[in-house]
Order: structure tokens, then C-alpha cells, then sequence
């Protein structure tokens, strides 16, 4: 039977729980969200003793269904003061699930000034003080700890950013090349840093692995799951050969490409950045067009970017972190992106969240439009070190603003908007102002109606259907979050009948239930409620849930599109 | 009348990335997908001036139009 760790690091010991009654049906976000509503102070700092950090493999993972390695991290966020879940590919989900950890649970804070590493085994965690590893990025953590336990063993780890407890710092998960994915937004890497935990590290061994009720209806299910995800173009074709930066050209033709810090919706370079020009670049470097975060995704959209010599330079290069860095930043050199995306993941610092900042510091004066080599410099040598203006960069787009007066500062709730212009993709405006994470695309991602004709299609450019485009989803992602599943099976799920209930038939077979299409809507309902209950009690309300005003009052080419939702209209998606 | 024709992702291949196009007023979309040898089914999204379009969409002079097969990310 699954088990919860708790890790309380006040008093540095550690125990294993039963699964309560009530969390028995739960796993990923949903469970993540629960635990923290239930145990964290709304009020409370979020770097303070009372927050916790709550790591939950979804409910499929373990399993060998297709894409169902994702973990959920969750606590209150630092950043946007409310709640949190950040999901992140890498080998930890499934070790974790395999163990029977249905939830690691840390909680406290030490009162002294060492560090500690956490050790996950069968038999439990063991807290040990942490000296050698303190200071160092990333990759060397990795190294490291396989050195001393093993090539196997999974980690995840904090970089200086986190150390330092920048708000933009986040959780790196060792993936299956022993580089990294992240639990990215929110500043939950500052977290971990409050706790004082360099890295986590788990050890596979003896893992009782994951029991499944009924191993012949899993089977069928799970061979209709996977030929749906392949059937479907763009998850079977689309992103395992262009991966998702092919939205850059798409985005600038469609001027919603946010372009010079939001000013403007197309980026002249586009070209140079885009997903056809990444794929050919990486094709005669000698890269990987094709790349999985972790074991059993069959969607493949990562990649391996190599540079002109044909060495490794990043892998996972998203499209949000080319879009920020390349278009919102006027910086058209994908090798330096491909550098940066390396150095923000040594960090630990989120690629969304200080890609925008960029944007916001070129405004402030800090660096010149398109300086590739300064915003390399400032990474290294005052984030990554922790001077004095390194940590306002490293708080992230607000902080940046805030400090230097801008006022044109693309967040909300304080976490920075990505990659698609709320005034000419209007349905992703919904999302990013109602969502309870604070500006999160992957939280009801319209972009997929919007502007790719999946599930149907609603205007960008008209307020009709946005609201109810944006809810359908969140309840629907919320559900998705909570079953470990990449959120790319959405695709497939909104345009393939045969997806949704292969999926629900993999849950029901997995623990032996009948769950119903209504259950999982209700589920993914439960979840948003659950968390926006949580950030109202933490002062969050329907006044938060809005885009900044000048997204009102300067309309975006080249549709010369302004938000012009009333906040009635925005409050109407809480209606269910 | 002439248009601007941008292809996009896998239509590139053997194809072009931009080119102008002389084309029969009333031409439709369709008409432009078919003479570039690609199936109505192989179209993902039509952009005609940076707004979606149909396969049934008359173009007019000095009309940018986009061609993308069904691709997509986040």
C-alpha cells in the first residue's frame, strides 16, 4: 500500500504515514493542492517554518502507460503569495511512485545554519548534513550524487538560485540523460532553500513498484491511449519533429508573438529563432531533433541542441524560453538563448520568469535591446552569484519593475505572463488572469483552439467563448495534472473520442474503480476550488484576477488589439 | 493579381519559405493548396493577413497568405 514520508526539518526526523481515507482517490496537483490547503497557514510567509513542500507522482505514474511520468510539486508560493503546483518530467516520478510514496511531505525549517540532503529509500528518508555540495549549480549536484550513490539514483536539487531563496528559483529533476527538466514557476526552488535542502536524492532499490487491479483492462486501455497520442498530428508528428518552438512563426503570423516587452506582437527575426530553423540547426550539428523528458513519453518534443562544434549546449529548449529571450528580449542568436537556457537550469532559476525579466530590465536600462552577451554576463556573474543586483533579477519580472519604476510589467499575481499576447489571443488572457497559479499558459491552454484548430476553434481576436474556452480547460488540465500525465495528451483528448476514456479506463484499472467521465470533470472542479479557496483565505481575490492596465490602454500590432474584457466578464469563469 | 505565399514547418520541404505568387482574381485557398501538390486534409491552420482563414477564403491582391500543417506545442 502507498505511503505518505513526511520530513520535518525543525526537528530533523522523518516518519511513514498512512494514506488518509480522503487523499486515497488523489494524486499529483490534486493532491499536492489538497495537502497544502490543508496543513500550510494561507497567511504564513512562504519562506517561513510553516510553509511545506509537498512532492506527489500522479495517479498513473509508475505505470507503463505513455507519458504518465510527471511530478507534481506544490507548497505556497513565494512569488505569487498563493498557492502552487509546478509538474516536471525526469526520473523522479516514477521512483517515487515505484517506492510507493504516494506523497513526500517536508516540512519545518532548521533553526541552526546547516544544510542538509535528503535520502529517499524504501525504508524511509534519512536527513544527513550537507557540506560539499553547498554554492554549486546544478549539474555538478547531479554528478555528484551519482558519484557517491550510484548512476541510478534519482535527484532533485537546488542551485544557488535556490540557495539564495530568489523567487524565481526553482526544482531541478535529474531526467534520464542525467541533465534536467524543472519544477520551474513559483519559486519553489527558494522553497527547498528555506529548508535547507541542497538536493533529495532516491534510491530505486527494492521498490515494491506499482501494483495494478486489473492488468488485462489496463493493457487495452493503455494500447487505445497510445495510438491515440500517435494518431494525433501534432502530438504524434508536430512536436517530435519541430518540438514547441515551432510556435514562433506561427505566434508572429497570428501577432501574437509579444515582441520588445509587450509592445509590440511580431518579431522581425522571428526566422532566426524559429522551431524550422532550431530543427535544421540541430540536424547538421549533430543534435537530437527527437528527446524524451522521461521514460515512456512517446510524444518526444525535447531536443538536444548542440553548438557549432558539436557539443552539447541544452536539451528541453522550450518554446516559451526562445520566445522570452528571443522575441520579448530582441535578441535573434539562438546559440546564446541555447547558452542562457543551460546557465538558468545550472542556476535553478525559472527560464519563463527571467526570460520576461529580461524584457522588463532592457525597458529599466539595465542592459540594451538584444544584448545577448550582457544578459549571458548578468546569468553568471550577479544571479548566479548572488550580488545585490542579482537577486532583484532573480525575483523575477515584478521585482525588476517594482525596483526600477517600471511601469509596464507583464504579471500577474506577480509571476510573468508567457508567451502569447493576451490582447490578440484573448482566451489566453482569461487564463492567465483567473488561473490560481498566477499568469500560467499551461493552465488552460486556449492557445490549442485559439490559434492551433485543436478541439475546435474560437477566435482570438473576439471575446465570444474565451471564458468558457478557458474554464472547459482548467478543469479539464486540473484533472490532467492530477493523473501524472504530460499535459500534451491534451491534444489528442480534444479531438480523438477514444482518448478521455482511455484514459479514465487506465485510472479505474490501475486501483480497481469505476470513476465516470463527471468524476474526472469533478475532480479537476475540486482542484481549482480547493486552491482558489486557499488564495482568497491568503488575500488573493477576484481584484488579483486581472491583467495589468496596459494591456488596456496600449493596443498591440499589428491587430492594434487592446484587453478589453470588463472585470464582470472575468469573474463570470468562477460561475461553476 | 499577386499574393505573398509563406509556407511553414514540413511544406517547406522541396517547396520554398516565401515566394510571391501571380494568381486568377477569385482564386480561392484551396486552389493555392492544390497547386502546391498538398491534400486539404495535410492543412493545419490558414492564416490570410495574420487572421484565420478557410479553404474557401477568396484572396485578394496583396494578400499574405500562411500555410501550417496541423503543429503545435506550448
Amino acid at each position: 500500500m502507498d505511503k505518505i514520508f513526511r520530513v520535518n526539518m525543525t526537528d530533523l526526523t522523518t516518519k511513514i504515514e498512512e494514506v488518509p481515507a480522503a487523499w486515497a482517490g488523489l494524486g499529483g496537483r490534486s493532491l499536492t493542492s489538497t495537502i497544502v490547503a490543508a496543513e500550510v497557514p494561507p497567511t504564513c510567509h512562504a519562506l517561513s517554518a510553516e510553509n511545506k513542500l509537498v512532492f506527489a507522482p500522479g495517479l498513473l505514474t509508475g505505470t507503463p502507460a505513455a507519458n504518465s511520468g510527471r511530478l507534481s510539486a506544490g507548497a505556497k508560493s513565494p512569488l505569487t503569495g498563493g498557492i502552487k503546483e509546478s509538474n516536471a518530467g525526469g526520473t523522479a516520478a516514477q521512483m517515487l511512485a515505484k517506492l510507493g510514496i504516494k506523497a513526500l511531505i517536508i516540512e519545518g525549517a532548521p533553526k541552526g545554519d546547516a544544510w542538509y540532503n535528503l535520502a529517499v529509500g524504501v525504508n524511509g528518508v534519512t536527513i544527513s548534513e550537507e557540506k560539499e555540495l553547498l554554492g554549486k549549480g546544478n549539474f555538478a549536484v547531479i554528478d555528484a550524487v551519482e558519484a557517491r550513490l550510484g548512476k541510478k539514483t534519482g535527484v532533485l536539487t537546488i542551485g544557488p538560485a535556490g540557495e539564495l531563496k530568489m523567487t524565481a528559483a526553482n526544482i531541478s529533476v535529474k531526467d534520464p540523460d542525467s541533465k534536467i527538466r524543472s519544477h520551474g514557476r513559483g519559486g519553489l526552488g527558494a522553497v527547498m532553500g528555506s529548508k535547507q535542502i541542497k538536493f533529495i536524492s532516491i534510491d530505486g532499490a527494492d521498490a515494491p513498484g506499482v501494483k495494478i487491479a486489473d492488468p488485462e483492462k489496463f493493457k487495452t486501455a493503455a494500447r487505445a491511449f497510445s495510438k491515440a497520442i500517435l494518431d494525433h498530428p501534432v502530438s504524434g508528428e508536430g512536436l517530435p519533429t519541430y518540438g514547441t518552438n515551432v510556435l514562433v512563426n506561427i505566434l508572429n503570423e497570428a501577432g501574437g508573438l509579444p515582441t520588445r516587452n509587450f509592445t509590440t506582437g511580431q518579431f522581425e527575426a522571428h526566422d532566426k529563432i524559429s522551431g524550422e530553423t532550431m530543427y535544421d540547426t540541430i540536424v547538421a550539428r549533430g543534435g537530437k531533433p527527437k528527446h524524451g523528458c522521461h521514460a515512456g513519453c512517446i510524444i518526444q518534443c525535447s531536443q538536444v541542441y548542440h553548438d557549432k562544434d558539436g557539443k552539447y549546449v541544452t536539451s528541453g529548449f522550450e518554446y516559451e524560453t526562445i520566445w522570452g529571450l528571443g522575441a520579448d528580449c530582441c535578441i535573434d542568436n539562438l546559440d546564446d538563448i541555447a547558452r542562457a537556457d543551460n546557465l538558468m537550469d545550472d542556476i535553478g532559476i525559472d527560464s519563463i520568469e527571467t526570460a520576461v525579466m529580461f524584457g522588463v530590465a532592457m525597458e529599466a536600462g539595465i542592459l540594451n535591446w538584444g544584448d545577448s552577451k550582457e544578459m549571458l554576463r548578468l546569468l553568471t556573474e550577479e544571479i548566479g552569484k548572488g550580488t545585490a543586483l542579482g537577486r532583484i533579477l532573480g525575483g523575477g519580472a515584478g521585482s525588476v519593475g517594482r525596483t526600477y519604476g517600471v511601469t509596464r510589467v507583464p504579471v500577474v499575481k506577480n509571476q510573468a505572463i508567457p508567451a502569447y499576447d493576451p490582447r490578440s489571443v484573448k482566451g489566453i488572457g482569461i487564463t492567465y488572469a483567473t488561473s490560481t497559479m498566477g499568469a500560467d499558459h499551461t493552465s488552460g491552454y486556449t492557445i490549442a483552439t485559439n490559434i492551433l484548430n485543436v478541439g475546435g476553434y474560437v477566435d482570438p481576436l473576439k471575446k465570444d467563448g474565451q471564458v468558457e474556452l478557458s474554464r472547459n480547460l482548467q478543469i479539464a488540465t486540473a484533472a490532467v495534472d492530477s493523473t501524472g500525465m504530460c499535459i500534451f495528451v491534451a491534444f489528442p483528448a480534444l479531438d480523438i473520442p477514444e482518448c478521455l476514456p482511455a484514459l479514465i479506463d487506465m485510472i479505474n484499472a490501475r486501483f480497481g474503480i469505476a470513476l465516470t467521465g463527471d468524476d474526472v470533470t469533478n475532480l479537476g472542479k475540486y482542484v481549482l476550488k480547493t486552491e482558489r479557496e486557499f488564495n482568497q483565505k491568503a488575500g488573493l481575490t477576484n481584484v488579483h484576477d486581472r491583467l495589468p492596465d496596459f494591456f488596456k490602454t496600449e493596443p498591440v500590432a499589428p491587430h492594434n488589439a487592446v484587453w478589453d474584457f470588463t472585470d464582470e466578464e472575468i469573474d463570470e469563469f468562477w460561475n461553476f | 493579381m499577386q499574393i505573398t505565399l509563406k509556407l511553414f514547418a514540413t511544406f517547406r520541404n522541396g517547396r520554398f519559405k516565401v515566394a510571391e505568387q501571380e494568381l486568377l482574381e477569385g482564386t480561392d485557398v484551396r486552389a493555392v493548396v492544390l497547386s502546391l501538390g498538398l491534400t486539404e486534409e495535410e492543412i493545419g491552420i490558414v492564416m490570410l493577413n495574420g487572421r484565420h482563414g478557410e479553404l474557401d477564403s477568396k484572396l485578394a491582391h496583396g494578400d499574405t497568405l500562411s500555410l501550417f500543417p496541423l503543429v503545435g506545442g506550448g
